[in-house]
């Protein structure tokens, strides 16, 4: 016991020392906070540049419709004709919506086009579509001479407000909540398993190549030695993953107290895309949104995220760290670990894939199914769980993760104890199995 | 004597391979014991097996006549064929750490440390990392991590590769020295002449099964084949050869020494006695020289491992 103390103390220092270990610490929170401050900065950009769009509209009904917004102007160059503002619009503006002349209401919406010297953005595309359609149904309602203030006043919002049987409140501001929280854990168990097993087959290849692991061996069990390095490693990893949430937080604080860039910047780019939505938001979001994401925040199953987080971010990352530490042994440099690399990375990317589709349907069979499958289930259960799951299934789905831990483990330790021993020749598949046996 | 060290039986497998069949040694307190063999005799599978890196598949160890134990580790220094050390951690750091796992306390391991590092004159080395130095300067590193926790059984696997002759010497007095001091050697070694140095004892093994062991001393009476090289002073030397091929075997074809001697080494029969050919010799000529011919540590391995084939 307590020479396992001192190896996992050498390996997390060994760790931790490491050069690339600190720049990597220090330098990732600072990129990661300058590609945000970037993106908001580029999108404040976008949305402070004006767009001129040219109308021609020969059907002379349309063009009312185009009104100033503080993102883009309308400029109206029906008197022109359509060729001569064709070629003003090349040398002056964004683009031109071109409303050809129709002899019906019916037809209006036909031949409705717009020229530009670059492909247009969707947004702009979507907005003018939007602005036209909401006119043409007027004009037909119009026709048809029923009251427009009648329909307008038929029109009703509604906002569900749903509630499961024991009586919590969810809403959609609430969902999206779920999914930031469980994406968030399992994406987290994701990038940990990678960067944190890949560094113990590091090590363990490093010793191998360094001949010292006979020496070390000589001393201690080699399956203390295995267990030392994953856990050296795992503690270096969650300080580096504190260190870097603190000082996420710290310099995002910092730097929009400096620059006072905060959330509304970028709803303002949102604003183009659709600006009666973004009103309605708007007017709920502003008083209530806040209140509410805070309220779901407290509804989250806080407690039972948080215990499974650690059962399924122990249980995972043990389970892969020593298939990782096995493969280290089997082979004598890092290029020969390919061949056996696939066979790991694979569940695991297959975990994310179907996260993203336990996200839309949390209670699929699919999803069911991924979150027991226990190479799977550190990281499908854990985006399961904000949406509530049956504990049978959680109880299920912990009870395999644990008899797969320990027979992983068992495997991995016997080809671990072989492999370090063996030098010069790339093993086989069935050569692993034979070490099994030995 | 008391053996430190008794193995009885030893036999291992892997898959279809016999590394080690049914391998017997026992080691003397206080003696230089040479583990000998070919490459891929099964040496480094038994050093493992005492060294508790692998298990034998039947057979016994007794270190100190106990049943070979997890806290043995302790009692033995181990410097592997296959050199390492961390090459990026501090060297003084590394050895501590080294100890620690044999189960030395920290401060004990320091003052050891420091007390070699001293006897070998290489103090400032202490915040080095193994990758600043040279491949001779590592081993001393590497030796000095071995006997540091001062075991009762020091094994050592080829200790002289990698040394300069000057650093061999110094590493060959160590060795010796720490024999005075009451440990027990065990040392593996293709190089013959280090074996005639040093070791009291040996064993031999090849194809996996124990060939030869015993004193060095008995062995080298055991394979002495009756031959003994001697120097004669005459006038006419051709005429003293013919003499003596009609009676004795010559063995190889004679020399002449620098001051004018004939030299000769001569293969008596078995029921031939060393005085036959002191008589028959004096009365030819003048007896410059006679001396037995003893085996070589080397000729006995060679020979041994011939009549295993």
């Amino acid at each position: 016991m307590n020479k396992l103390k001192l190896i996992i103390k050498r390996e997390f220092l060994a760790k931790v020392k490491n050069k690339s270990f600190i720049v990597m610490t220090i330098l990732s929170p600072l990129l990661m906070v300058g590609f945000i401050m970037l993106m908001i900065f580029l999108n404040q950009k976008n949305s402070e540049e004006i767009r001129t769009i040219a109308v021609v509209d020969e059907s002379e009904v349309l063009a009312s419709v185009f009104e100033d917004s503080e993102a883009t102007k309308y400029i109206n160059l029906t008197a022109l004709g359509l060729e001569m503002a064709k070629e003003k619009t090349e040398e002056l503006y964004y683009g031109l919506v071109y409303i050809p002349k129709t002899d019906s209401l019916s037809n209006l919406s036909k031949g409705i086009a717009f020229y530009s010297v670059d492909a247009p953005s969707i947004n702009v595309i979507n907005s003018i579509e939007n602005k036209l359609e909401r006119k043409i149904r007027d004009l037909k309602i119009e026709k048809l001479q029923v009251d427009i203030a009648q329909i307008k006043a038929t029109e009703t919002q509604v906002n569900i407000a749903s509630e499961n049987f024991s009586g919590e409140k969810s809403s959609k501001i609430g969902s999206v909540l779920r999914m930031v929280a469980g994406g968030g854990f399992g994406y987290l168990i994701f990038m940990f398993i990678i960067i944190y097993g890949t560094s113990v087959m590091r090590s363990v290849i490093e010793e191998k190549n360094s001949r010292i692991i006979e020496v070390i061996i000589s001393s201690v069990k080699p399956f203390q030695l295995m267990m030392g390095k994953i856990l050296g490693n795992a503690f270096a990893g969650i300080l580096q993953f504190v260190i870097w949430a603190i000082s996420a937080g710290f310099l995002m604080f910092i730097i929009s107290m400096i620059f006072g860039v905060d959330a509304t910047a970028s709803s303002t780019a949102m604003g183009q895309m659709n600006p009666e939505m973004v009103q309605q938001v708007q007017d709920s979001a502003a008083s209530n949104d806040l209140q509410v994401a805070f309220l779901e925040m407290k509804n989250l199953p806080i407690l039972t995220i948080f215990f499974s987080f650690i059962v399924y971010f122990l249980g995972g990352y043990l389970i892969y760290s020593s298939i990782y530490a096995a493969i280290g042994a089997a082979v004598d440099s890092e290029t020969d670990t390919q061949q056996f690399m696939l066979p790991v990375m694979l569940p695991l990317i297959i975990a994310i894939y179907v996260g993203f589709s336990v996200i839309e349907n949390p209670h699929g069979p699919i999803a069911i199914g991924f979150s027991i499958f226990p190479l799977t289930s550190p990281i499908v259960m854990l985006m399961r769980i904000p949406f509530g799951v049956p504990w049978w299934q959680i109880a299920i789905s912990m009870f395999l993760l644990i008899i797969t831990f320990i027979s992983i483990v068992w495997f991995a330790a016997k080809i671990y104890r072989i492999g370090i021993l063996m030098y010069g020749k790339k093993p086989s598949y069935k050569e692993l199995y034979k070490w099994l046996k030995y | 004597m008391e053996n430190v060290l008794s193995v009885e039986g030893v036999s291992k497998t892997y898959g279809k391979f016999t590394a080690l069949n049914n391998v017997s040694i026992s080691v003397p307190k206080g003696s230089v014991f040479g583990l000998l063999g070919p490459n891929g005799a099964g040496k480094t599978s038994l050093i493992r097996i005492i060294n508790q890196i692998t298990l034998p598949d039947s057979g016994k160890i007794l270190l100190n006549g106990e049943n070979l134990q997890p806290h043995h580790v302790l009692d033995i220094g181990y410097l592997p064929e296959e050199r390492g050390l961390y090459k990026r951690m501090k060297i003084g750091e590394q050895a501590i750490y080294l100890a620690q796992l044999k189960g030395m306390p920290y401060n004990e391991a320091k003052k050891k440390l420091q007390y070699w590092f001293e006897k070998f004159e290489i103090t400032d080395w202490w915040n080095k990392k193994i990758e600043e130095l040279s491949k001779g300067m590592a081993q001393k590193v590497q030796f000095i991590v071995t006997v540091m926790h001062a075991p009762k059984l020091l094994i050592f696997d080829e200790p002289f590769s990698g040394f300069d002759p000057i650093n061999a010497n110094l590493i060959k007095d160590e060795i010796l020295q720490l024999r005075d001091e009451g440990a027990t050697i065990i040392f593996s070694t293709h190089r013959m002449e280090s074996v005639e140095e040093l070791c009291d004892y040996i064993a031999l093994i090849d194809k996996s099964n124990k060939i030869l062991d015993g004193k060095l001393n008995d062995i080298k009476q055991e394979f002495k084949t009756n031959q003994f090289e001697v120097g004669l002073s005459c006038e006419n030397k051709e005429l003293l050869l013919q003499d003596i091929n009609s009676k004795f075997n010559i063995e190889n074809s004679p020399a002449i020494s620098f001051n004018e001697d004939l030299r000769l080494t001569v293969s008596l029969k078995d029921t031939e006695s060393s005085n036959d050919l002191i008589q028959f010799l004096n009365n030819k000529a003048q007896i410059t020289h006679f001396t037995e011919v003893i085996p070589s540590a080397n000729d006995i391995f060679l020979k041994a491992v011939a009549n295993n084939e």
